[in-house]
């Protein structure tokens, strides 16, 4: 198979992604989407190491996907914080930060 | 290893600000001893400078030298000329007084006003400027000399918009927006100043690989060094703006009026006589042995400039209506003066200018402080709302006037003998510079009689009729202020012989020699 | 004997520096100290005469170096005295009519609660003026030169209480800064020129440089000289300089201040010989300021500022004499002395009168005084004699030789000077015989009417006279005055001035004595005159007999009226000292108004203007900038969406490329 196509398809997905972070509020669903994109740039990555033939892609996959796993950590702990103050999961609720 | 001379005439304001920002906030009037027991103290230091400079010795002397940040070659170089040696002693010399004068201008206010004044901090930041002011004279080291010149605008501002008079004609509120408006202004400009100047510095870095003023200054003097004549332009300005603002010259001066405005009369006098001087004497310092090529490409430009300064500032003082602002305006022609000297290029002009800064620091600082003490009693700043105090407060008047007259060089006072030095020096070279710039002389009466004539002659006005005439303690910050100004008016010798010889090394750098008169009839 | 020298000038600064410095406790003997120093002073003057007068004639110069002023590269400026003729003539001169104006005035102000610092005053005019005479270099002069200026802004606004005399003064301060701006300028021309401004090297070495340069320096002095001596154009502060006591008046006019032009012009003269131009300058400034001081002192009603149109034109006699250059040096300098003494006579007289009637000024408010005053009528007459040049007095021969030397200076030019000075003559004549007329005979004026006329109220009466000489007569001040004769401490001062203005001239003049003093120092020439003596004697005299004769028919004949006629086109002009005030004020003041108003507007919104312009800038374009920040992460995304696009955007495009 054309490794061409595993490309349009992290394309795709991080189009997807991108937006969902854009148009969605839920703060849950807006995080699920970055995941989706990380993701999305995993497989790209993947992709490129198979096309190239070494192992660059596939190593910086890994260190992808350690970030995200910290992200999530993190950013769980941030959304989970932000309902029990807020009692609402909305990114526009929490737009104290402006000047 | 002798002992650290230099360094213990700042460290010792240094060490004395941190100790006077430390006493406990009731004890109020320990802090004050200790400030004035400290500045005194670091007079005594500046005479012993004083004494042990050979006039005819090496050029820098008393020198320290250790390592500093040697990743980039900086070293806490000190050294002293003659023209260092004489404003040091002139800093050392004007903060107790300042602090004397001062005495009562960091109290708390009267029951009513909540507004908090820390007593401890003003006389601690006053020190602090004092320390950093030192070695910004003392500094041989051009990133030294930067720091300092950069970190006294800190306590500056603080001086600035922490503490000002007490009286305002729109109220207490009033009163802070325009303390905090000018306090703001003043740290802009100069930041602005310094901005230019740490370019010009890391530029000056880049071409020469070290920042020893001594031995850059060698290198471009025996060749070793050579600067394009594009690069050594550029970081002229650099250096020459920073310089420019802090003096200040015409028109990067208006935010001097503001601040002396603003702030207490000590600090007025702190600004005016002491900060700014740094300026004028970086120019003669940095500018004038670093790039004396481009010193010389600029010098029409910066002749002309200080000409403006000159009859600009003292038409200004004709025209204000807040004593403050007058000697301000005073000030900036003072100021154009010299800048003028110093770019004169002629040994008059030079040694004139060094002498003026002297002299300029001891006669505003007499003519401000006892315009502080009027304004403390009559709580007000405008002229208009004097008249007659001649008759109330004879001595007041009296010493005023003699302040006056000193700001208006009558001859016998001290700021004559600088002033006709630097105009002999201007006009040697440059004849038509030195005639308009002698006009400045008609114009300075004016401002200062037409002063003294509004404020103190007259029939007295009601509300200064009860006005008490000068305490003792203003009295003894005024009388030494004075006796100064007669003595060095007929006998400047001791500083000229101080200064003549720097002056002379300066000269050298930039090539120039004196212009010879038509008949050598003196000879 | 050279070390006498200091002590001329110590003693009075001395007396002024206790007086000033001393305080109240000195108020009850402060007086006879500043009297007792000026006449110290004198008496050192005498002693050092007396020595000068045992030498001969080519060693009579002193020289007393104290200590080096200023020594800056070849900028080389000495704390040194010189006495020689010229100088010594000032010090007798200075010291000994400034010490009977001290007795006077010990008399004068006795009422004045700041009698010491008068006195105090007094001795700094006469330190500074005896320090302008005795430096041996310009720059010392020049310190000299200002101090007296400083004196004489103090004495002048002595009563600071009146607005009108805090302005005189201010007045008279800046005006000599005019002329001391001159006076620098001079000194720097030559130090670019002789590379020095002592006497000797400077006076010695004219020949050595160009005409132009000396034209230069000359004209410049000669600006110093109009500011001190109050000539055309600066003659403005003179008039309103009488705001002072009248012995403040008596001293400016006659010891010190005015004369100072004079000293300089002829100390000068090796400048002036060696510049024909600024010569010629100095004689048209002289002419014109006699005969201006002359027609300003006919139309004045105030007895004093008609005594200061007197003056003005006096000197200008004498600046006129200077200007002819060694003719007229030496008679300069000897009518300077008689004039001393007999103005200063004038205004001690003025002043005994105005003691005695209250105050009051307006010569049209007095009349028939001479019963009431013969002292002061006697003395004050002998004053006026000597001043037309009545002959044998001491303005007859000092006036007549000045006159002789104009037309001596040959061509057309000697004779419009001698016509100026002759016309002066005349001029003199009649306005002197006008003040002698209105004060002393006719009808009693001041009977039946409060002394102050009603469109010059008297505002403040307290005040007024509180510093005032009669405060003693307080109580009559709005009454009718009862005139009487002055003290006598005040009246001995004055018949001795009178002595001199008697026998002055002719002293001088027998055996040329004064020439033959002066001569060493000033040179002299005859010049070779179209007319010969006994001619200009004869028409001096036909133009004093002129004079005296219209005065008589106008104020003598007829009765004085109490109220000034509204006078003719030139009678105005002059009453308002020829409009040159009125043109100093529209032009100057009210010029210097606007240039200084609109210059703080510019000052605030152009020059700060720009620098508070670009502060508003910056800050709109943030507040601007602000409203990106909306705190929506979703438009932060986009934002950084935008960004990433962007840059891949241009990253392929570079590879395009």
């Amino acid at each position: 198979m054309n490794p061409v196509n595993y490309l349009y398809l992290a394309a795709l997905l991080f189009t997807i992604g991108a937006t969902g972070v854009l148009i969605r509020r839920n703060a849950i669903v807006v995080f699920m989407c970055i995941e989706l994109m990380l993701n999305a740039c995993n497989l790209a990555f993947v992709a490129f190491s198979r096309m190239h033939g070494n192992l660059d892609g596939q190593i910086i996959a890994f260190f992808t996907m350690v970030v995200a796993a910290a992200e999530v950590v993190v950013g769980l702990a941030i959304i989970v914080s932000l309902f029990r103050t807020r009692h609402s999961a909305s990114v526009d609720d929490a737009s104290l930060m402006k000047l | 290893m002798s002992f650290p001379l230099l360094t213990a005439t700042a460290a010792l304001p240094a060490l004395g600000a941190v100790a006077t920002a430390a006493v406990p906030a009731a004890r109020r009037t320990a802090a004050k001893w200790l400030a004035l027991v400290v500045s005194l103290a670091t007079l005594a230091l500046a005479v012993v400078v004083l004494v042990r400079f050979d006039p005819d010795g090496a050029r820098y002397q008393l020198t320290e030298s250790h390592a500093w940040i040697s990743d980039f070659g900086v070293r806490w170089e000190l050294g002293v000329d003659g023209i260092a040696v004489a404003l040091v002693a002139l800093t050392a010399l004007l903060v107790p007084f300042i602090v004397l004068a001062g005495w009562h201008d960091a109290d708390p206010l009267e029951t009513g006003s909540r507004r908090w004044r820390p007593t401890q901090g003003f006389f601690a930041l006053i020190l602090a400027v004092e320390a950093m002011v030192i070695v910004s004279f003392e500094a041989t080291d051009v990133f030294v000399f930067y720091i300092f010149f950069e970190a006294m605008l800190i306590p500056m501002y603080f001086l600035i918009g922490g503490f000002g008079d007490r009286a305002h004609e729109h109220g207490e509120k009033a009163a802070a927006t325009q303390r905090s408006y000018a306090a703001v202004k003043f740290l802009l400009y100069n930041l602005v100043g310094g901005l230019l100047m740490l370019a010009a510095v890391i530029g000056l870095y880049v071409v020469a690989g070290n920042f020893s003023l001594t031995e850059i200054a060698e290198a471009r003097a025996n060749g070793s060094l050579h600067m394009a004549t594009d690069t050594e332009r550029w970081l002229f300005l650099g250096f020459f703006f920073a310089f420019a603002v802090k003096a200040p010259l015409w028109p990067l001066h208006t935010w001097l009026p503001n601040a002396m405005q603003e702030s207490t009369a000590p600090v007025a006098v702190l600004i005016t006589a002491v900060v700014d001087k740094v300026g004028t004497f970086a120019m003669l310092r940095y500018c004038l042995q670093l790039f004396p090529e481009a010193s010389k490409w600029a010098t029409p430009v910066i002749l002309v400039l200080a000409l403006i300064s000159i009859i600009y500032g003292a038409l200004l003082a004709v025209g204000q209506r807040d004593i403050k602002r007058l000697v301000a305006y005073a000030s900036i022609s003072h100021f154009g003066f010299i800048v003028m000297g110093i770019f004169a290029m002629t040994s008059q002009g030079q040694s004139g200018a060094t002498l003026y800064m002297v002299n300029h620091g001891i006669s505003t600082a007499a003519l401000m402080l006892v315009a502080g003490f009027l304004i403390s009693r009559r709580g007000s700043r405008l002229i208009a709302d004097y008249g007659g105090v001649q008759k109330v407060a004879p001595v007041l008047a009296g010493t005023f006037l003699i302040g006056g007259l000193a700001t208006l060089s009558l001859p016998g006072l001290a700021p004559f003998v600088s002033e006709f030095l630097v105009l002999v020096g201007t006009f040697t070279r440059h004849p038509a510079i030195g005639v308009i710039a002698t006009f400045g002389i008609v114009l300075a009466a004016l401002y200062t009689l037409v002063l003294y004539q509004r404020t103190m002659t007259g029939p007295v006005k009601p509300e200064v009729s009860a006005m008490p005439d000068l305490r003792v303690r203003e009295l003894l910050v005024v009388a030494p202020l004075i006796v100064l100004l007669i003595f060095l008016g007929v006998y400047p010798k001791p500083v000229t012989d101080i200064v003549n010889p720097a002056v002379k090394q300066t000269m050298s750098d930039v090539h120039k020699k004196d212009p010879k008169p038509e008949v050598e009839a003196a000879k | 004997m050279e070390n006498l020298i200091a002590l001329l000038i110590a003693a009075p600064l001395l007396g002024a520096a206790v007086l000033l410095v001393g305080g109240r406790r000195l108020d009850a003997v402060g007086h006879w100290i500043g009297t007792f120093l000026s006449a110290a002073s004198f008496v050192f003057g005498l002693i050092l005469f007396a020595d000068l007068l045992g030498k001969d004639a080519e060693h009579r110069t002193l020289t007393q170096h104290l200590w080096t002023w200023i020594s800056v590269g070849g900028f080389q400026a000495d704390v040194t005295f010189r006495l020689d003729q010229l100088s010594m003539t000032f010090v007798l001169l200075i010291t000994g009519v400034g010490s009977l104006i001290h007795l006077y005035s010990v008399g004068y102000m006795e009422h004045d609660e700041r009698r010491r610092r008068f006195f105090g005053y007094l001795n700094l005019f006469l330190a500074a003026m005896l320090l302008l005479v005795l430096a041996d270099n310009y720059l010392l002069l020049y310190v000299g030169w200002e101090g007296v200026g400083l004196a004489s802004y103090l004495l002048i606004g002595f009563w600071q209480h009146k607005p009108s005399a805090a302005t005189a003064a201010k007045k008279a301060f800046l005006v000599n800064r005019v002329g001391d701006m001159g006076l620098s300028i001079a000194i720097m021309l030559m130090f670019t020129t002789f590379g020095s401004f002592a006497f000797g090297p400077v006076l010695s070495h004219t020949g050595d440089t160009s005409e132009g340069k000396l034209t230069a320096i000359g004209l410049m002095l000669l600006l110093a000289a109009c500011g001190k001596s109050a000539q055309v154009p600066l003659q403005s502060w003179l008039g309103d300089a009488m705001e002072g006591p009248t012995p403040v008046s008596a001293l400016i006019h006659a010891a010190t201040m005015v004369t100072a032009g004079v000293y300089l012009i002829v100390r000068s003269g090796a400048i002036f010989n060696a510049a024909p131009d600024a010569q010629l300058a100095v004689t048209v400034v002289g002419a014109v300021t006699l005969l201006f001081g002359a027609i300003v002192g006919c139309a004045k009603d105030d007895i004093k500022k008609a005594l200061a149109g007197s003056t003005m034109s006096q000197i200008g006699y004498m600046v006129l004499a200077a200007g002819l250059g060694p003719i007229g040096y030496v008679f300069a300098i000897m009518h300077l002395v008689t004039h001393g003494f007999f103005k200063a006579g004038l205004f001690l007289g003025a002043g005994s009168v105005m003691h005695g009637m209250n105050d009051e000024v307006d010569m049209r408010k007095y009349g028939g005084l001479r019963k009431y005053m013969p002292v002061t009528f006697i003395t004050f007459g002998l004053g006026y004699l000597a001043i037309i040049g009545f002959p044998g007095l001491s303005g007859f021969f000092s006036k007549d030789k000045i006159i002789e030397a104009a037309f001596a200076k040959g061509g057309t030019e000697g004779w419009i000077l001698g016509g100026a000075a002759l016309l002066g003559a005349a001029i003199t004549a009649f306005y002197m015989t006008r003040v002698m007329l209105m004060t002393f005979f006719g009808e009693e004026r001041w009977r039946d009417r409060p002394t102050r006329s009603p469109e010059e109220p008297s505002a403040e009466p307290a005040a007024a006279h509180q510093g005032g000489a009669a405060s003693g007569h307080a109580a009559a001040a709005t009454g009718e005055p009862h005139p009487h004769e002055s003290p006598k401490i005040m009246t001995i001062p004055m018949v001795v001035l009178a002595v001199g203005s008697v026998f002055g001239g002719a002293f001088f003049s027998l055996g040329d004595r004064f020439l033959h003093w002066l001569e060493p120092v000033t040179g002299h020439s005859e010049g070779d005159s179209p007319l010969s003596a006994a001619t200009v004697t004869g028409a001096t005299m036909v133009c004093l007999v002129v004079g005296v004769a219209i005065a008589w028919a106008q104020y003598g004949r007829k009765p004085v009226p109490a109220l000034a006629p509204r006078g003719s086109l030139l009678t105005r002009a002059a009453r308002r000292d020829l409009y040159q005030d009125d043109f100093n004020h529209v032009v100057l003041v009210r010029g210097g108004e606007h240039l200084t108003r609109s210059l703080v507007y510019v000052d605030h919104t152009l020059v700060d203007g720009v620098v508070n312009g670009t502060a508003a800038g910056f800050g709109g374009l943030s507040g601007r900038l602000r409203r990106l920040q909306n705190g929506f992460v979703r438009s932060y995304a986009v934002s950084m969406f935008g960004g990433a696009a962007l840059l891949v955007a241009a990253t392929l495009l570079m590879r395009a490329v």
